[in-house]
């Protein structure tokens, strides 16, 4: 499989900051391509970089094999991007900024074509509407739609669900997943909602103040015959100490949220509750929790909201 | 090029803020033809008072005075004091004001180099500008000239009058709102140059009037010391000098030279200033916009 994006030791720095440190990484054709991080972790000038909007302090960056900084133009016309939040001309209608983006993306489309992709975004109805008029989801909408007009090869959604209800993200999912299943599409998609990058993403990358924590595939960063077990009862204090007295102690991974945390092995988990029952704890929830948020917490938190209960 | 030049049109002619200026000179200009249609006696009385110690003049001479052309002339002298302000109104939101409202990172992310984005976004600056300009001669000049009618032209000097044959006045309108077009547009390109440096309009718009403001005031004091060393450096002491098209070289007895200039040299230098200051200020922001950040 070829790179689509490889970005080789990118540094830059904001006078004493340094907002992106070293970072490599590669995305693949035809790949969704989670890029992760919380908010400040130098996503967004990773972004920007990639864009030309920010000058790299150093390091290199390849499009599609070519030095960015050498065929900007020619790498331009093959992406499509969101940053951030996608500000419109308020005063113009939908599809005169669909019109407007599309001409300065160096391709002439009919107006039908134009009135497809607003239909394919949901908007059809509304193209005639001033953008002002618009709700943050139908705006997103509409970023998404500009950032497609010119049918790029490399899509980059900086947090494409921020600001947006649950319908809105969910659409948005959807038409993600539909760019890179019916069209072919190589996406790179910023975010700090990690459930939802896990649900989209092939691939993804971990960073943290400006640095890579972690990359590779989502199915092997994260070992889903582990899981953490979020245990409810009547009286957690008690059942803190039964388990420190139980052969279940060597399970125990700490609290949270008025939980215990307990991480085990998947096939473990019936044995266990097993052994609660026998150990006369009243069980008010059991939640076999296992996503990639629990490993982002705690690779950018350092496990501070898990207090290790083990002696 | 061409493309891309006639979107920044369309965005510049689809936001309603760029009528404000068209509204405001409509204004001015309409109230100073009303006023001088009613009470243009007195206003001409006013004007020759300072002469008239050493001059006699008829009512003959003061009726044909009051035509089209002096009212031009007077709007001219009104209004372009004022048109910087309006033309920073559009150029210093050219480049902040993208900024401002979101669309400059999106813009950025387009098959378009920045020197081509720059480019494009000033020659729109320029064509409303000049866009200004005709309207305001469509008003002042050939409005002044159905209302009023034409006849000889008048323009008082501290030295005394000037009179220009009706034949003789029209191409120099046409010379003085030309002139004016580069005058402004040298006010255009400092706005644009300050635009580069704000995320919001405001503050290049109110950087642009201060200071054509300060300089003007420079320009203006009779100051000997400022005569050599600051005056002549001021891009607003050669804005003035459209008004060199109106003054004319007389022969030995006196009378006017059809079709002359009195000081032709002195208004083409005025003029290789005004553009040396628009290449300057225009490439500057070229410079900067190039090695910027964007992070709005």
């Amino acid at each position: 499989m070829s790179s689509i994006i490889e970005v080789k030791n990118l540094t830059k720095n904001f006078k004493d900051i340094k907002a992106v440190d070293n970072l490599s990484f590669k995305v693949e054709a035809g790949q969704v391509y989670g890029f992760l991080g919380q908010n400040g972790a130098g996503k967004s000038t990773t972004i920007r970089m990639l864009l030309t909007l920010i000058a790299p302090t150093s390091g290199e960056i390849e499009l599609f094999g070519m030095s960015l900084a050498k065929h900007r133009k020619e790498i331009l016309r093959q992406v499509g991007a969101i940053i951030e939040r996608p500000d419109l001309y308020k005063y113009l209608t939908a599809l005169e900024n669909l019109r407007l983006f599309a001409i300065m993306s160096g391709v002439k489309v009919s107006e039908k074509q134009l009135m497809d992709q607003l239909d394919m975004v949901g908007l059809a109805e509304r193209a005639g509407s001033k953008v002002k008029t618009y709700s943050q989801g139908m705006k997103q909408r509409l970023g998404i739609a500009i950032a497609l007009v010119h049918d790029p090869q490399l899509i980059i959604l900086d947090e494409p669900t921020n600001g947006l209800d649950p319908q809105g993200i969910a659409d948005i999912r959807n038409l993600i997943l539909l760019l890179k299943k019916e069209r072919g599409k190589t996406l790179l998609i910023s975010s700090h909602l990690l459930s939802e990058v896990e649900l989209i993403a092939d691939s993804m990358i971990i960073i943290d103040k400006g640095k890579k924590l972690v990359e590779g595939k989502v199915k092997e960063l994260f070992d889903p015959s582990e899981t953490i077990v979020e245990l409810k009862t009547t009286d957690d204090a008690a059942t803190f100490e039964k388990l420190k007295q139980s052969p279940l102690n060597k399970f125990m991974h700490g609290q949270r949220n008025d939980c215990l945390l307990l991480k085990l092995h998947r096939n473990e988990v019936p044995s266990v509750m097993k052994e609660l029952v026998q150990m006369d704890v009243n069980v008010i929830s059991l939640h076999s929790k296992h996503s990639l948020e629990d490993y982002f917490l705690s690779l950018t938190t350092g496990n501070n909201d898990v207090e290790v209960a083990k002696n | 090029m061409l493309k891309l030049l006639r979107i920044e049109l369309f965005k510049i002619f689809k936001r309603p803020r760029t009528y404000i200026a068209f509204g405001a000179i409509a204004a001015v200009v309409f109230l100073i033809q009303i006023a001088l249609k009613f009470d243009g006696k007195s206003y001409v009385d006013l004007l020759m008072s300072n002469l008239s110690g050493s001059f006699e003049f008829s009512d003959e001479f003061k009726g044909k005075l009051l035509n089209g052309y002096l009212i031009c002339f007077v709007i001219l002298n009104t209004l372009l004091i004022q048109m910087p302000l309006l033309v920073a109104l559009i150029s210093g939101d050219s480049i902040a004001g993208e900024a401002n409202m979101g669309t400059l990172r999106l813009s950025l992310t387009k098959p378009v180099s920045r020197t081509q984005y720059m480019l494009v976004k000033f020659a729109a600056s320029i064509i409303y500008t000049l866009a200004l300009l005709i309207w305001m001669a469509a008003l002042a000049l050939f409005g002044s000239m159905i209302i009023f009618g034409t006849n000889d032209m008048v323009v008082l000097r501290s030295e005394g009058i000037e009179q220009m044959k009706n034949f003789d006045v029209l191409w120099r309108y046409f010379a003085a709102f030309g002139y004016a077009a580069v005058a402004l547009t040298t006010v255009s390109a400092l706005s644009f140059l300050l635009s580069v440096f704000s995320e919001n309009s405001i503050g290049p718009i109110i950087a642009t009037m201060s200071i054509v403001i300060v300089f003007t005031i420079l320009s203006e004091m009779n100051i000997p010391i400022y005569d050599e060393t600051i005056k002549p450096y001021l891009f607003t002491s050669h804005m003035v000098a459209w008004k060199g098209f109106f003054y004319v070289k007389a022969d030995a007895e006196g009378t006017t030279i059809n079709g002359s200039i009195e000081n032709l040299p002195a208004v083409l230098r005025s003029l290789g200033i005004l553009v040396i200051y628009i290449i300057l200020f225009f490439s500057s922001a070229v410079w900067v916009f190039k090695k910027k950040d964007i992070l709005t």
